[in-house]
């Protein structure tokens, strides 16, 4: 990464360095198009964040206006908080990363371009109309729907249910369609796949020769497979994306069964929303929405941190059939843990929550703990390294699950949860230092390894402003997850509203360091559009001149992806 | 060990401060050491399986040491095999609650049982202490028996509120919780007394 020498700043802020849209395949153009939106999504959940954050400060804001802690105001900015956050900006993030790695992982072309470029619409366009049934028509069941909550047009209205049940769906359409044009080039036989078959891929989708592969080793054996048909990150992209097809369904599900009440009630009809036993509802859908959180993210992660090393250090991957295996593990962890949500739920069986909500879930602790230490001593058998705004960010992304993952685990216990469940401390100590400091910090140290790669080297404009967006975004992150945090340990609920001011010692602390994430993107953005330019930002919109769905491999070479 | 969530949190706030201090500076050493030319040796080999073992213990001794030394665990794991000293049945529908006739009290050391019923939406059922922190709770699903078994420990005066999210109507348009209810539950002081957690009450 080289820093530029600057030019005029409006000449700079129209033309960027050396950024050429026009040299972009369709592959670059579709990546950076989720990408941009992406992070213009980030930009409104961090300022939605600290909307919230100042409205809990209580009677010490004078300069919020009174319309965010309305209490249907205040709770569709948490409503749409999430939505816009995980699938508006994560999802986006990770669908752009994955469409253009494994295409370049594989050396084989992405399966339709057309596709990747319906998944980014589909996705920006539900996200966008979630966020409008909330901004407009305060449609705010919360993320969570526990039935029969968003069935309740005593407290919402029909239309805004309406159109957030499309919204959503909308994404998981979306979703859908990631998921077919990621299977479709995994499983197409061209390249160098052109010899396997469908059921040695689907093993090494798997893990299985992973797994087979350390039996072997035990029993004294030949290896069971010597070269893998799937590279180590596919793995974990193949992995993860059986939890995002899952996760799919059962919201896509859930968003059916709201939109056929709401529909009823808008005809008059008297339906019982009682018909839906709401425990089964509420394990129903814990189940899907759990494999978002300890399904896809940590599998996606864990292969995101496995690439990361390979390709900072340029070394082979320490323990890799442990890798492997471990993922292969975590399909069955992740399916088995969503019990961990319903502790505080009495009607909840006692063996299920001692089960699935304490064992099979402390069992992350095993499956993410031999991620980072895989990671850890990939890097360290390759030391010296230099200190390069990649590696801090992974290592940044370590610290992030490092943090999390045991906030986690310790509240998914009988005892601690009881005076855990539903505070801050599992809102901000587990999820928002996982996601903020944890997932992104890995996608940040992604963006700048696939930097090059995407943009065709183009210069950034500063590394003084990504060093500055490093340490502004980790001591942010951090300070506001241990801050808040800290407030629920003194109580402090996460899904509700405080007006006079009790917990304002933290919220302010929490709002300080939450302004500095904010800050941190906002110089991120900067760096970024004076690198492209205003003129190369339009120009990622236009049509490629050049179709090609791959990335460092002839095309012509290779047949075109059947899936 | 522990009589009091109180006591429970104090601890628990302690142990993850410590581990995210060490935590924070082994990735900081670690990212130190990483960029060093001289290949500084290790201080310490830390072998494979025990690491894959301290893991293990770490995940699986958790809730051992939580079932041994929180008292609320196995009871409320055998709630429906004890007697109750007291029970108080609450109802819940529209954001608002029915509490029992005659004010809720008890004696400290008393096993309490609370049965709340809610006919519409998912509530939480929540007891605070005066000074905010939350003694317990759960969650009170619509058209099912939530039942808690309680032994209080600490004795004064606590306040309830739902814990989860039931929609905007929990909150006048000044934003005030309407389904906070002062002084909804009264502890007498016991000989027991270990811990008076509202000083200024029981004062």
């Amino acid at each position: 990464m080289q820093t530029v020498e600057k030019k005029g700043f409006v000449r700079q802020l129209i033309h960027g360095t050396d950024f050429d849209a026009d040299s972009l395949s369709a592959l670059q153009k579709v990546t950076l198009r989720a990408v941009v939106m992406s992070f213009l999504f980030f930009g409104l959940v961090a300022i939605e964040g600290m909307i919230m954050r100042v409205v809990q400060t209580g009677p010490t804001n004078s300069f919020l206006p009174k319309m965010f802690g309305v209490p249907e105001h205040y709770f569709s900015i948490m409503t749409v908080h999430p939505i816009v956050g995980i699938f508006g900006s994560t999802y986006q993030l990770v669908f752009a990363a994955f469409m253009f790695l494994v295409p370049y992982l594989t050396k084989k072309p992405l399966y339709s371009v057309k596709l990747a470029n319906f998944v980014w619409l589909c996705i920006t366009i539900g996200t966008a109309l979630a966020w409008f049934a909330g901004f407009i028509w305060h449609y705010a069941p919360l993320y969570t729907l526990y039935w029969p909550l968003p069935a309740d047009v005593e407290q919402f209205s029909i239309i805004g249910g309406f159109v957030f049940v499309v919204g959503v769906a909308l994404i998981m359409i979306g979703t859908l369609g990631f998921i077919y044009n990621i299977y479709a080039t995994i499983f197409a036989r061209t390249g160098i796949h052109a010899n396997k078959t469908t059921k040695e891929l689907l093993i090494s989708g798997f893990g299985i020769d992973g797994l087979m592969n350390l039996i072997h080793k035990l029993l004294g054996k030949k290896p069971y497979s010597k070269e893998p048909a799937l590279s180590l990150p596919v793995v974990a992209i193949f992995r993860g994306t059986v939890d995002t097809f899952l996760d799919a369904l059962v919201i896509l599900g859930a968003g059916i069964l709201v939109l056929i009440y709401l529909i009823a009630f808008s005809g008059g009809a008297d339906w019982n929303v009682h018909a839906v036993d709401s425990l089964l509802y509420k394990n129903f859908f814990w189940w899907g929405l759990d494999l978002v959180a300890d399904g896809l993210v940590l599998i996606y992660v864990a292969g995101s941190w496995y690439l990361l090393a390979t390709l900072i250090t340029g070394q082979k991957l320490f323990m890799e059939n442990v890798a492997r295996a471990a993922l292969l593990l975590e399909l069955f962890v992740s399916w088995m843990v969503w019990s961990h949500h319903l502790l505080a739920d009495q009607p909840q069986p006692e063996m299920m929550k001692l089960v699935s909500g304490e064992m099979v879930t402390a069992f992350e602790l095993l499956t993410q703990g031999l991620a980072l230490f895989i990671t850890l001593v990939t890097l360290w058998k390759a030391r010296p390294l230099k200190m390069s705004p990649e590696l801090a960010y992974l290592l940044g992304g370590l610290v992030g699950f490092g943090l999390a993952v045991p906030a986690g685990i310790i509240q998914a216990d009988m005892g601690l949860n009881r005076v855990l469940h539903n505070t801050q401390w599992i809102s901000f100590a587990h999820f928002h230092i996982a996601l903020i400091v944890g997932l992104y910090m890995t996608l940040y140290s992604a963006l700048y390894v696939l930097w090059p790669l995407v943009t065709n080297n183009t210069k950034l404009f500063s590394k003084k402003l990504t060093w500055a967006h490093f340490w502004l975004y980790l001591i942010g992150g951090v300070g506001m997850g241990a801050f808040a945090g800290m407030a629920g340990l003194d109580g402090m609920l996460r899904r509700h509203l405080y007006v006079n001011g009790e917990f304002s010692g933290w919220m302010i602390l929490a709002a300080i360091f939450g302004s500095m994430v904010l800050l941190a993107w906002f110089l991120f953005l900067y760096n970024i559009v004076m690198s492209i330019g205003l003129k190369g930002l339009v120009g990622i919109f236009m049509p490629a001149k050049d179709d090609v769905a791959s990335y460092g491999i002839d095309e012509e070479t290779a047949a075109p992806a059947k899936a | 060990m522990f009589q009091t969530s109180l006591e429970l949190l104090k601890f628990h706030w302690m142990a993850y401060t410590i581990y995210a201090l060490l935590i924070v500076s082994v990735i900081v050493w670690f990212g130190w050491n990483l960029t060093r030319k001289e290949r500084v040796k290790s201080v310490v080999r830390i072998p494979f399986y025990g690491y894959i073992a301290f893991l293990v213990a770490g995940g699986v001794g958790h809730h051992i040491f939580t079932y041994n030394t929180i008292p609320w665990v196995e009871q409320d794991i055998k709630r429906h095999d004890i007697t109750p000293d007291k029970k108080f049945e609450i109802e819940v529908a529209k954001h608002r609650w029915t509490l029992p006739a005659e004010p809720m009290k008890a004696k400290q050391g008393q096993k309490i049982a609370f049965e709340v019923r809610s006919s519409d939406l998912t509530y939480g059922f929540g007891l605070f202490r005066k000074d905010g922190t939350l003694v317990l709770q759960m969650q009170v699903l619509p058209k099912h028996d939530n039942y808690m078994l309680w032994t209080f420990h600490e004795c004064g005066k606590f306040d309830l509120t739902s814990t989860e999210y039931s929609g905007p109507d929990e909150y006048d348009e000044a934003g005030h919780d309407k389904m906070l209810v002062k002084d909804a539950l009264e502890i007498e002081c016991g000989p027991e007394t270990r811990v008076a957690m509202n000083e200024k009450e029981v004062k």
